[in-house]
């Protein structure tokens, strides 16, 4: 049986969701609207702003600018990144954890290849690996590597001691402390990892299409820019933006696919 | 009875950047098979670190532990361990925890796998052996972690400041839980605690250490006039507070 003041209760937070969601939409209907007027009436120059009917027929004529293969090779150079940095990442973090020495000695090392602007590394990895797809997903790499490192070479740390101590008592070796304690206990921290990271590889791929390619949105926001097309590059950030969505929707079912599996078989 | 546990001239010294600094110095004393011995001491005098040093978990200076008369170095199989807190693993179900201790080890057999679902079963857990730590109560917590430890058969266990982590009322109920499940089992065991009336409550003997470097001061040895052994009724006996009031002065003329 449910109370009055239950009844009353869910009511207040039901009308406040719907209040939330509804002043969010209405941000967004009112400014695409006041651009699309603005642009309309000529106040603003929708040849600098560009506007959202031109965007809308940029986005749906799809053909005209090679978009989906643009969408395509964005979507590839960043999922490879992806995986290659959070994979390296972790691997490394597993072997600084293995050995207090190496982490010792890499130690500042890495805080200052943390705090460097992988951008600045771009000409370098260029020479380096070609001006290519290969130099895009090294930057991806670049930027999320050192993050994951750092990020679960700490949780590994942070692991509760007495659980450690605990696995010691029954003589476990360093190789079973690893596997049943210190990777099982931060599956918290991967997942962290990766929502991060899926950011920090598009970041990558859009700075390194900046600089070498010849296709992908970074290299079609580039291209507008230099001639003039604002719809293009407009169009081509709304895209980006809908493709970071959807990336940080799959981790988050990913997440939520690994919490169930793990606690509710 | 047997000797079960000696303990010949330990001392433990650490070493730091800043200099050597003794933890205990010549410890002397044994265990009998089936006694139940308590370590108290003003806190760190190093009754933990004699605890992880019979363990093995940590390297003595100098000095001999023998159990059953054999001399042993390091992790002993021989030795159960109990640490302050349950340390289950949130993601293995109570069945996958209980089998830790022998999945570690390698030595997961059929008879072994009977044993402990027998256990499980007396002590009222095995309808819950698929379910998750998180689902258990705190008492319940402390006897699968109790299981876990018996699982591989140790001669003695040690206890660490075991159930601190609860609070007091519960604390009581598991401490006479977890007392009746090891003589049943005819278990010897050493406890560590820096709380007077627990170690009244649960031994045959109390070893009191000295401030650091720890040594022995002194050794009582309990003496109740009830037969039935029970840590709550123990501390309904008149001799409790005699020897509280004993213990207590002593561990005050300490300093501490």
């Amino acid at each position: 049986m449910e109370t009055n003041e239950r009844k009353i209760y869910l009511q207040k937070r039901r009308k406040n969701k719907i209040l939330v969601i509804a002043t969010q939409l209405l941000i967004l209907i009112a400014f695409i609207g006041i651009w699309e007027l603005l642009a309309n009436k000529e106040i603003i120059d929708s040849f600098i702003t560009s506007q959202p009917s031109r965007i809308w027929a940029t986005l749906t004529n799809l053909g005209a600018n090679d978009l989906i293969k643009h969408i395509q090779v964005t979507t590839y150079e960043t999922i490879v990144g992806f995986l290659l940095g959070t994979t390296l990442g972790i691997v490394i973090a597993i072997i600084l954890w293995w050995s207090n020495f190496l982490a010792k000695v890499a130690d500042p090392y890495l805080v200052v290849l943390n705090s460097l602007p992988k951008v600045a590394l771009g000409p370098i990895i260029i020479i380096w690996v070609g001006a290519g797809t290969q130099a895009i997903i090294v930057m991806a790499i670049a930027i999320s590597l050192v993050v994951t490192i750092l990020e679960n070479l700490n949780g590994f740390l942070r692991t509760d001691e007495n659980l450690i101590k605990m696995a010691k008592t029954f003589k476990a070796n360093k190789l079973q402390i690893l596997t049943k304690i210190i990777l099982p206990a931060n599956i918290s921290t991967f997942i962290s990892s990766l929502k991060v990271n899926i950011g920090l590889s598009l970041v990558g791929v859009i700075s390194g299409e900046f600089l070498v390619s010849k296709a992908g949105l970074g290299y079609l926001i580039v291209y507008g820019g230099q001639v003039f097309k604002l719809d293009l590059v407009m169009t081509s950030v709304i895209i980006l933006g809908i493709l970071a969505g959807i990336m940080y929707g799959i981790v988050l079912l990913l997440e939520k696919f690994i919490l169930n599996s793990k606690k509710f078989k | 009875m047997e000797k079960i546990l000696e303990i010949k001239n330990v001392c433990k010294t650490y070493q730091t950047p800043k200099g050597e600094i003794e933890a205990i110095k010549d410890i002397n004393f044994d265990i009998k098979s089936g006694e139940f011995v308590s370590i108290i001491g003003p806190s760190g005098c190093g009754k933990s670190t004699l605890l992880s040093i019979i363990s093995g978990l940590e390297d003595k200076t100098s000095g001999e532990i023998l159990i059953e008369g054999k001399k042993i170095e390091g992790i002993s199989s021989e030795i159960g361990y109990m640490l302050q807190k349950d340390c289950l693993l949130e993601w293995r179900t109570i069945w996958s925890n209980v089998m830790l201790g022998l999945e570690l080890k390698g030595i997961k057999s059929k008879e072994s796998k009977i044993y402990v679902e027998n256990l499980l079963k007396k002590y009222h857990l095995y309808e819950f052996k698929d379910k998750y730590p998180q689902e258990l109560s705190g008492g319940m917590r402390q006897r699968v972690a109790l299981i876990r430890t018996l699982a591989i058969k140790p001669k003695i266990l040690l206890l660490d400041e075991a159930f601190s982590a609860l609070d007091y009322q519960t604390r009581i109920m598991v401490t006479n839980d977890i007392y009746s499940i090891l003589r049943k089992e005819r278990i010897t065991a050493l406890i560590v605690t820096h709380d007077i009336s627990e170690a009244i409550s649960m031994s045959d003997r109390i070893i009191v250490l000295t401030k650091r470097p720890g040594t022995i001061k002194n050794i009582h040895q309990l003496k109740f006039e009830t037969k039935e052994r029970d840590p709550i009724s123990y501390r309904e006996s008149p001799k409790f507070s005699e020897y509280f009031n004993t213990l207590w002065k002593e561990l005050d003329a300490n300093g501490n």
